[in-house]
């Protein structure tokens, strides 16, 4: 239905004065259909929104101003468990493993895709929907198998991460051990599944780049390097940005891997060389049962976090490409 | 109940969005809304961890009173527990019959509304349990929380074939003279690594848990108050130093326990002996299979008789069928009940006539080469003084101690530092 369809009289009289009741009525309900029924259709997911989205975030809210015992009393607290996660040492260093785990499994990740998007955008290419039907096949593993997978290949004793290296000569790496082999090992699993994934947005975006653009820079002489340097990457910028902006939502609330890969604990590793935010708001609010207003805390600072970021991205995103 | 279920609810949805779980929590089928309604299930579900030896039993009970019975199975207590928790604040969800482990019991003690008083629903049984097991499974506020099913007593797991070719004695009375004490236990490990150059045991905080629970009586992480003392306590102090004497001693195959690669351990020979309460034998046997059984022998632990582990059987206040639960709770713990588990797992009857019980006294365990785990266990029972474990027990054992002990046995913390961690982290663990 279209807007000018209402403006555009009726064609049959005036219907002020011939109208029948029946006629005036069923004029009204189409005024009102094209008023109101949009708002109806969008209403789902407005509905939805408010009651899995909205709604718990500010009950969050609420449980994070209180100490509260999840099977127990609450009592109100104002701000006090915000200020006690300022001077939090684990907290910090729970965000210190997810930004690091976050950067070192983002930027090769988008790095990968972006080669792999330019690879399966080559029109020369053969069988190119097995390659990107095949590219996408991680994703849809659960997380969780591959969490256990790959935590078995990076075993200290049988696995085939450290048969491999052997091979090399290299001694038995104990994976979760140290920051940097674990954030090594996470980085892996999360790059498996999502680059992929990435790589199929981003290659929907290079495809929406008008041929001519190309022919006109192959005119010009330019090589396909300078081609992909200066006119794919510019052209890119939007899609660029909405993978990363994705990756750093997703990044963020690492969870799964880091708790699969070391056989559940919620620690992370036994100086918490891997645990990070979310697995410490876990600590917080399901295995002390008494502190879950603090994980509230914990759950409201990493929205922020979330937020910031996010916002810092779309800002350096838009600027580095232009 | 303090708070109402409406906003138990709420904090349920916010916290399960939160938390971004993948798991789902739609299994509250049949169990929505609580209080006993008195009427005779369909079906009753029983949540347990660990290997509980109850296959057998419940499809006895089916049988008998026509009342289907759900067995739900979760490997790892630190998995279980979540589960249990998650259901209390959501107030739906919950088995019938849950299966608590002496760890949560302890926390769940701290809001018992919970919990159903199970002492009008199965009468009297103060008497048919050992007596410090049954007061044990009492809130403060009096309710019976548990009926008792097991106890841990100590025994030490150890591969006969791995013994033989380090030339030590294979025989179970002789391998137990090895080590009166966990000193001489130390020097049997650093034979069999001068032998084999292999670890002797898979990591340095298994003996931390059993000297803890050696100490007859004693407080570990608090106080008879429930105050935290884990930086003082004599108890703690001596199971540390124990398991730090064994880590300097290079004999472990610094493995954490319950990881993949433990599980494998025990298959590809990793190590050669291990602590055993009685519920591990279920858990040795299922992680090195049939083509190891009849490699594994049970011997006495050093240091004497302690207790690690074992649970009680509770019903929560939002089952509908408390009574029906309740009794079939009293079926699982009564005297064949507690043998047949026996038999079938390894968890280690409490209940007073099953530990008389002929068949359970002269009871072999086939796949630990004929060990009469029966009389061995039975006997060490009788001699347990239990240990004052407080609310927070487990949390300050699994995030705070066994993390710290680890980290110093791999070399990542000295001495004094892992000790540092350690009552760091208790004191955040342990509050409460």
């Amino acid at each position: 239905m279209s807007v000018s369809a209402t403006k555009a009289p009726p064609s049959r009289g005036a219907p002020a004065k011939h109208a029948s009741p029946g006629r005036r009525a069923r004029y009204r309900f189409a005024r009102w259909d094209l008023k109101y029924s949009p708002y109806l259709y969008i209403a789902p997911f407005f509905v939805l929104f408010g009651i899995f989205g909205l709604y718990p975030m500010v009950w969050t809210f609420w449980m994070s101003l209180h100490d509260w015992d999840l099977v127990g009393t609450h009592t109100f607290i104002g701000l006090e468990n915000y200020t006690a996660l300022l001077s939090d040492d684990y907290f910090w260093n729970a965000v210190r493993n997810t930004f690091g785990m976050f950067v070192l499994a983002t930027v090769p990740q988008l790095a990968l895709a972006l080669f792999l998007a330019n690879l399966l955008n080559r029109p020369l290419l053969r069988a190119r929907t097995f390659f990107r039907m095949i590219i996408f096949v991680p994703n849809v593993v659960s997380v969780a198998a591959v969490a256990i997978v790959f935590g078995m290949l990076f075993q200290r004793d049988f696995g085939v991460v450290n048969w491999f290296l052997s091979l090399f000569g290299v001694d038995a790496i104990d994976w979760r051990r140290e920051w940097w082999t674990s954030w090594t090992a996470i980085s892996v699993m999360v790059d498996w599944r999502w680059t992929g994934y990435n790589t199929l947005i981003l290659l929907a975006g290079m495809q929406a780049i008008p041929r001519d653009l190309y022919e006109a820079a192959a005119m010009d002489g330019a090589s396909a390097w300078r081609q992909f340097w200066n006119v794919t990457l510019p052209m890119l910028r939007p899609t660029f940005v909405f993978v990363v902006i994705l990756s750093t939502i997703g990044g963020l609330q690492l969870f799964v891997e880091p708790l699969i890969f070391n056989n559940g604990n919620i620690i992370g590793g036994t100086q918490r060389e891997f645990q990070t935010v979310q697995m410490y708001m876990f600590e917080n609010s399901i295995h002390n049962l008494s502190r879950a207003g603090y994980g509230a805390a914990v759950a409201w600072a990493l929205f922020l976090m979330i937020v910031v970021v996010s916002v810092l991205n779309f800002v350096i995103t838009r600027r580095s490409v232009k | 109940m303090s708070v109402s279920t409406r906003r138990r609810r709420y904090a349920a949805v916010a916290l399960a969005t939160v938390a971004a779980l993948a798991t789902t929590t739609a299994c509250g089928d049949d169990n929505e809304g609580g209080g006993d309604t008195g009427a005779k299930p369909e079906k009753l579900v029983v949540d347990t961890f660990g290997e509980a030896g109850y296959e057998d039993l419940v499809k006895q009970y089916e049988q008998q009173t026509g009342i289907k019975i759900e067995l739900r199975k979760v490997a790892q207590l630190n998995e279980f527990r979540p589960r249990v928790v998650r259901s209390l604040a959501t107030g739906k969800g919950a088995a019938d019959v849950i299966m608590l482990e002496e760890g949560i019991l302890n926390e769940f003690k701290l809001n018992p509304n919970n919990w159903v008083d199970l002492a009008p629903l199965v009468g009297d049984l103060s008497k048919d349990y050992l007596s410090w097991k049954y007061e044990l499974g009492k809130a403060p506020d009096g309710r019976l929380m548990g009926v008792p099913t097991d106890v841990g007593s100590l025994g030490i797991c150890y591969r006969t074939d791995l013994f033989k070719a380090a030339n030590l004695p294979t025989d179970r009375e002789q391998v137990s003279a090895l080590w009166p004490t966990w000193d001489k236990f130390i020097e049997t490990g650093k034979q069999y690594k001068q032998a084999t150059g292999k670890a002797f045991v898979d990591s340095d905080t298994m003996a931390v848990n059993a000297v803890m629970f050696q100490q007859k009586g004693a407080d570990l992480f608090f106080d008879k108050e429930d105050k935290m003392i884990a930086d003082t306590s004599p108890a703690v102090k001596a199971a540390w130093d124990q398991a730090i004497a064994l880590a300097d001693a290079g004999i472990t195959a610094k493995i954490t326990t319950w990881s993949p690669e433990w599980n494998a351990g025990f298959k590809q020979g990793t190590f050669a002996a291990t602590a055993c309460p009685s519920w591990m034998l279920g858990i040795v046997e299922s992680n090195s299979g049939p083509e190891n059984a009849g490699k594994w022998d049970l011997a006495a632990v050093p240091g004497g008789a302690g207790n690690w582990g074992g649970s009680w059987l509770g019903v929560p206040t939002q089952s509908k069928y408390q009574t029906e639960a309740a009794k079939l709770a009293a079926f699982l713990t009564n005297t064949a009940g507690q043998v047949a588990a026996f038999k079938k797992s390894g968890p280690l009857p409490t209940n007073l006539k099953a530990l008389e019980d002929p068949s359970f006294i002269s009871y072999t365990n086939k796949y630990f080469s004929d060990a009469p785990t029966g009389k061995i266990f039975g006997e060490s029972v009788q001699a347990i003084v239990p240990t004052h474990l407080g609310p927070k027990h487990q949390a300050v054992k699994e995030n705070a101690m066994e993390p710290a002990l680890r980290a110093y046995e791999t070399g990542q913390l000295d001495k004094a530092k892992a000790w540092e961690q350690f009552t760091k982290d208790a004191a955040t663990q342990g509050a409460f």
